[in-house]
């Protein structure tokens, strides 16, 4: 099975990973993983929770040490000290002040990166809280705060994004406009890494790496997933795989396909 | 080191502050009133002629504690809040220099406690007469000193805090052996020689060193000067302490 799906030729990728490895005490988190992170798109990183989704995506951005294996994330090793201009990084809860407004928030995370006054006010557009800037970020309901969190890495243009499940707690509309969003970014050059538990995202990635228990089960296209999984609901897909590597009897044939 | 980034961090903790309205007045306002309870203590005590007051050496004294403590708290608690929410991490994924945010804490609540120590110095100097030869700037000096120490204490202590509640116990901890053993109580050559060689190693035994070199003499001593060296660099080390437990990457 070809794990590096539709890689673009002659782009090298935004970020490689190989034999990545990391334990915490005597619990192995991430158990070998290789793969590829295409740049200029939006990848997904799909799995049950508990799978290994946010220590990964931690090594990636260099907060977590690796037991073993590298990260290589746009041509350096994750966590140099010149990627720092370069990856943003939201967490799943909201990684911001509460007791400041939404504006101070992304101005001090935009101070970071030489930011400009016009950087924040777009980046405050961009997740559409232009009329609530001044407001106390305490304030907020849960989807606006993740919103200012994810504004404060708008900020700095990163090259590469990372954003642990972004879309938690928004309403449908907002969901849908976050991900336009994320496309436009895509479009012009940004590569973004989105890890979701809902499995209707995935259609918005170009390309999808499913974690189960610290292994990578599958880097495919969502499209090759609805084949694989014998489904066009993708959340159906991914169940077909899990239970396929549980070594389950599935409604369709399990010889059919091999997990990566 | 990069003054952008420090002052940003320095605004954005005053800014902080500032939307919290009830600090800032117990901040400001908790040390003169505690002043002037001390102040009437010892209102109708008699002295032998020649004796100064006990206002005079105690409330001195008090000037140089009160910043000490609350800057010890005020640090400790938002610090542990900023690794408990996650922006601290944040925050080390960026550029920002550990020193950067460090000394940024540390410029934004030195800012506060000068405000503080000029209210609580004010009150003392001029509505209970506090009689001491050296000027009154050199006790704000002394006092924003202290109030830096307590930032960086509590930078350090806030990183073997797991939670709010754990972080004020460190306060009988780190805070109290020093008040007890500063000679505020006991003058320290009185004390034995464990006591007075402990005594003798604690960064607020300077300052209270500093502040009766004040009292006792109209211009700055070398000794002021030496102590206030002294204090500069158990600063200085603590905080590089307080930067080693700032780690960009977990195990």
């Amino acid at each position: 099975m070809n794990r590096h799906v539709a890689e673009p030729a002659g782009v090298a990728p935004a970020v490689e990973a190989s034999g990545v490895h990391v334990n915490r005490g005597r619990t192995r988190i991430l158990r070998g993983l290789d793969f590829t992170i295409g740049a200029g798109r939006i990848t997904g990183l799909l799995g049950p929770s508990g799978s290994g989704k946010t220590t990964l995506m931690r090594a990636i951005v260099g907060a977590q040490r690796l037991s073993a294996g590298a990260v290589t994330v746009l041509g350096q090793p994750a966590g140099a000290a010149a990627l720092r201009h370069d990856v943003g990084y939201v967490t799943q809860s909201p990684s911001v002040y509460p007791d400041l407004s939404v504006e101070a928030n992304v101005r001090y995370f935009g101070a970071m990166h030489g930011a400009t006054a016009a950087d924040t006010a777009e980046a405050i557009a961009a997740v559409g809280l232009e009329d609530l800037a001044r407001q106390r970020t305490a304030d907020l309901s849960g989807g606006q705060s993740s919103r200012v969190s994810l504004a404060c890495a708008l900020v700095s243009h990163p090259g590469l994004l990372v954003l642990d499940e972004p879309t938690v707690g928004l309403d449908p509309v907002l969901r849908a406009e976050l991900w336009e969003r994320f496309a436009t970014m895509a479009a012009s050059g940004t590569t973004l890494l989105v890890s979701s538990h809902v499995m209707e995202e995935a259609s918005h990635c170009s390309s999808l790496l499913l974690l189960r228990e610290g292994l990578l089960m599958a880097s495919l296209t969502p499209a090759e997933l609805g084949e694989r999984g014998h489904s066009t609901d993708l959340e159906q897909a991914f169940l077909h795989l899990i239970r396929e590597a549980e070594g389950k009897p599935s409604r369709t044939d399990r010889n059919e396909s091999q997990v990566a | 080191m990069n003054p952008r980034m420090m002052l940003a961090t320095s605004r954005r903790v005053l800014e902080q502050l500032r939307h919290d309205r009830r600090s800032i007045a117990l901040i400001l306002v908790v040390p003169a009133l505690l002043l002037t309870a001390v102040y009437y203590l010892y209102e109708n005590e008699t002295l032998p002629p020649g004796m100064p007051r006990t206002f005079d050496r105690v409330g001195l004294m008090m000037l140089a504690i009160f910043p000490f403590v609350v800057m010890f708290l005020v640090t400790s608690i938002t610090m542990l809040r900023e690794r408990t929410t996650g922006t601290l991490e944040r925050l080390l994924t960026t550029p920002i220099h550990k020193a950067d945010l460090l000394f940024g804490y540390a410029i934004a609540f030195s800012i506060m406690a000068a405000l503080q120590s000029l209210v609580a110095t004010a009150v003392a100097y001029w509505i209970f007469d506090l009689d001491i030869k050296g000027s009154p700037g050199y006790v704000v000096m002394i006092a924003v000193i202290n109030a830096v120490l307590g930032v960086a204490l509590g930078l350090l202590c806030s990183a073997f805090a797991r939670t709010e509640f754990q972080a004020v116990q460190f306060m009988p901890v780190v805070v109290v052996p020093q008040i007890l053993l500063c000679g505020l109580f006991v003058p320290r050559e009185r004390m034995n020689d464990v006591l007075e060689s402990i005594s003798n190693v604690l960064p607020l035994t300077f300052s209270v060193d500093a502040l009766k070199e004040i009292a006792a003499n109209s211009e700055a001593t070398q000794l002021l000067w030496d102590d206030a060296a002294t204090i500069g660099v158990i600063v200085l080390v603590v905080l590089v302490l307080a930067s080693l437990t700032l780690r960009r990457q977990t195990r």
